[in-house]
């Protein structure tokens, strides 16, 4: 396991140093204000990655767990006040209510087969979302509210530094929980359930404690997210953030932690670029079907998502170079 | 001689079809029952039934005198039965080390001296410690599945078919490893190479077409010439 991870550090040592080192020599609001978009969104994709990667489950209700922490910082910060101290007691809020619905969310669908799994979670995000529209008390439905920042996130490099260092910290802890014993038995329940339960494992328990630890981490996502805009409305419980984070996962390739921060990259950036072509070439204005061809694409010369094409294309060379030894092994005996 | 366990008119439905009509049979402590009969005759649905992977409808199945015939697949499993299905079931992803460790649970020392008796059986596997399972080769992947079975809290393996689609060198090595597992543990065995099952199972079971046909010792039916022809094919 350990040699599966190391060009993983090798690479996200020079990308973390860039990336902070990226403030202190440029002062493009844009670039730092994307990629804060890019490290919020990788939170996100890498929970995602714990439910599909690891664990081999298709959720199309993730988005509420995101919504859940996005609501939560912001409705604290309006009511309360907007502290620092506040702020990290909202994520922890936010962080515990997820954890809480999650685990009954999880223990009530889990036990259904994939499809039928995917399909209520689709129902239950759509119960969220129908929710926060009506509770306008609290959430100001469709319209959204502002609310303030603390003030040490007016400085939005500041605030870029506290996200990459989240994700940062978040890729760490989720790999660490990846390469446990329990990890291990969430990769056994992805590739054969059945054989996991012959082996004594109760499967269900397994995919609870994955549903709930994606949607804590989801919860993060959101809190962040929700502070970069100062704002918040439904649209963070929509299937778009869901769907998001599935392609962004896909893309990256899916069980690689560091696939969907990738994905996160690539999908953030080609959004950015291609809707920014328009205002040159009007045909851009349509940059949702140029979109979808580069998805088309990626699937197509990436099957298994970028980083996993990657590691499946190392893994040929090495079977090729074992089977070529063995080989000159028997020729010799 | 304790009886382990005891399949007791067992029938099984998978969706409409009423694939075991009647299984009844016994293994013995110590010993190696084999289940004989010719593809399509019940035999790896009469182990996935004892596993609970497909519930029984009907019968009852007992294990050192508990009733299991209901009991979840896990549960099953922790009450001391391993099981080798006929794909392996190897966890490709993960490396053998990962594999052995899914299946250990625990690190106590009984548990380790039989991974370490495993491994001196299958001395392959302390060579590919490190590499993934899906790297494997299919004897090494037959290898590391019966190690696997065998790590576990399990009195008792279910073994499906071990001599599948291995090359004769293999095969041998296999039937060897079993031998020698037989020492220490109770074995249910589904093989369709007679010769195999012959040198190494002491009972057995007849099924065709989902029912009990006929069980006894091994050394009888090795004789038994008419037998052979009629269900096995062979003789």
């Amino acid at each position: 396991m350990t040699s599966k991870y190391q060009w993983n550090n090798i690479f996200l040592s020079i990308m973390v140093i860039a990336l902070f080192i990226f403030p202190f020599v440029t002062d493009s609001r844009t670039w730092t204000i994307l990629l804060t978009q890019i490290f919020i969104f990788s939170i996100l994709a890498m929970s995602y990655d714990i439910l599909l990667g690891y664990t081999g489950i298709v959720s199309f209700g993730h988005a509420m767990f995101f919504g859940m922490g996005a609501y939560t910082t912001a409705v604290m910060l309006d009511r309360i006040e907007p502290t620092i101290g506040v702020f990290v007691l909202s994520i922890a809020t936010g962080m515990l209510i997820t954890g809480i619905i999650s685990f009954i969310v999880g223990l009530l669908t889990l036990r259904l087969k994939s499809h039928f799994f995917a399909m209520l979670t689709l129902a239950l995000s759509g119960l969220f979302l129908v929710l926060a529209e009506k509770w306008r008390s609290v959430t100001s439905g469709n319209d959204g509210f502002t609310f303030r920042a603390p003030e040490f996130f007016k400085d939005r490099m500041m605030f870029y530094l506290v996200v990459l260092v989240c994700m940062v910290v978040v890729y760490f802890v989720l790999r660490r929980f990846v390469q446990s014993p329990l990890g291990h038995v969430l990769v056994a329940v992805r590739e054969n359930e059945q054989r996991t339960k012959s082996l004594g494992y109760n499967t269900l328990h397994y995919k609870v404690i994955a549903s709930v630890v994606a949607g804590v981490v989801a919860s993060l996502a959101g809190s962040l997210y929700a502070i970069s805009l100062r704002f918040v409305n439904t649209s963070v419980l929509t299937m778009d953030i869901t769907l998001d984070a599935l392609l962004m996962t896909i893309i990256g390739g899916v069980g690689t932690l560091i696939g969907p921060i990738i994905g996160a990259g690539v999908i953030e950036l080609s959004q950015h670029f291609l809707s920014g072509l328009a205002k040159d070439y009007p045909i851009f204005e349509r940059w949702i079907i140029f979109f979808g061809i580069l998805y088309i694409l990626v699937v197509i010369f990436f099957p298994s998502g970028i980083v996993g094409t990657i590691r499946q294309a190392f893994h040929k060379r090495k079977k090729q170079s074992v089977g070529k030894e063995e080989q000159s092994n028997s020729e010799e005996l | 001689m304790n009886t382990l366990l005891k399949v007791d008119g067992v029938h099984t439905h998978i969706k409409q079809y009423h694939i075991l009509q009647g299984i009844s049979f016994e293994a013995i402590e110590g010993q190696v029952s084999v289940l004989l009969g010719r593809n399509g005759a019940g035999k790896t649905t009469t182990l996935k039934t004892i596993l609970g992977l497909t519930p029984a409808s009907q019968g009852r199945i007992t294990f050192r005198d508990i009733d299991i015939t209901k009991k979840p697949t896990h549960g099953i499993a922790n009450t001391g039965i391993g099981y080798v299905p006929e794909d392996q079931g190897i966890f490709a992803s993960l490396t053998v080390e990962e594999n052995m460790k899914v299946a250990m649970r625990k690190e106590d020392e009984a548990t380790l001296a039989k991974r370490e008796y495993i491994l001196d059986l299958f001395p392959d596997l302390k060579t590919f410690w490190k590499k993934d399972g899906g790297l494997l080769s299919g004897g090494q992947k037959q290898m590391l599945a019966m190690a696997r079975a065998f790590v576990g809290n399990s009195k008792l393996l279910l073994i499906d078919e071990p001599s599948k689609g291995l090359a004769p060198i293999v095969i041998e090595k296999v039937m060897e490893a079993i031998l020698d597992m037989k020492k220490h543990t109770t074995i249910v065995l589904v093989e369709q190479n007679f010769i195999m099952a012959s040198r190494i199972g002491d009972t057995y079971t007849l099924i065709d077409n989902g029912e009990t046909v006929q069980s006894g010792l091994m050394q009888e039916l090795i004789h038994d010439e008419q037998v052979k022809r009629k269900y096995l094919g062979i003789g």
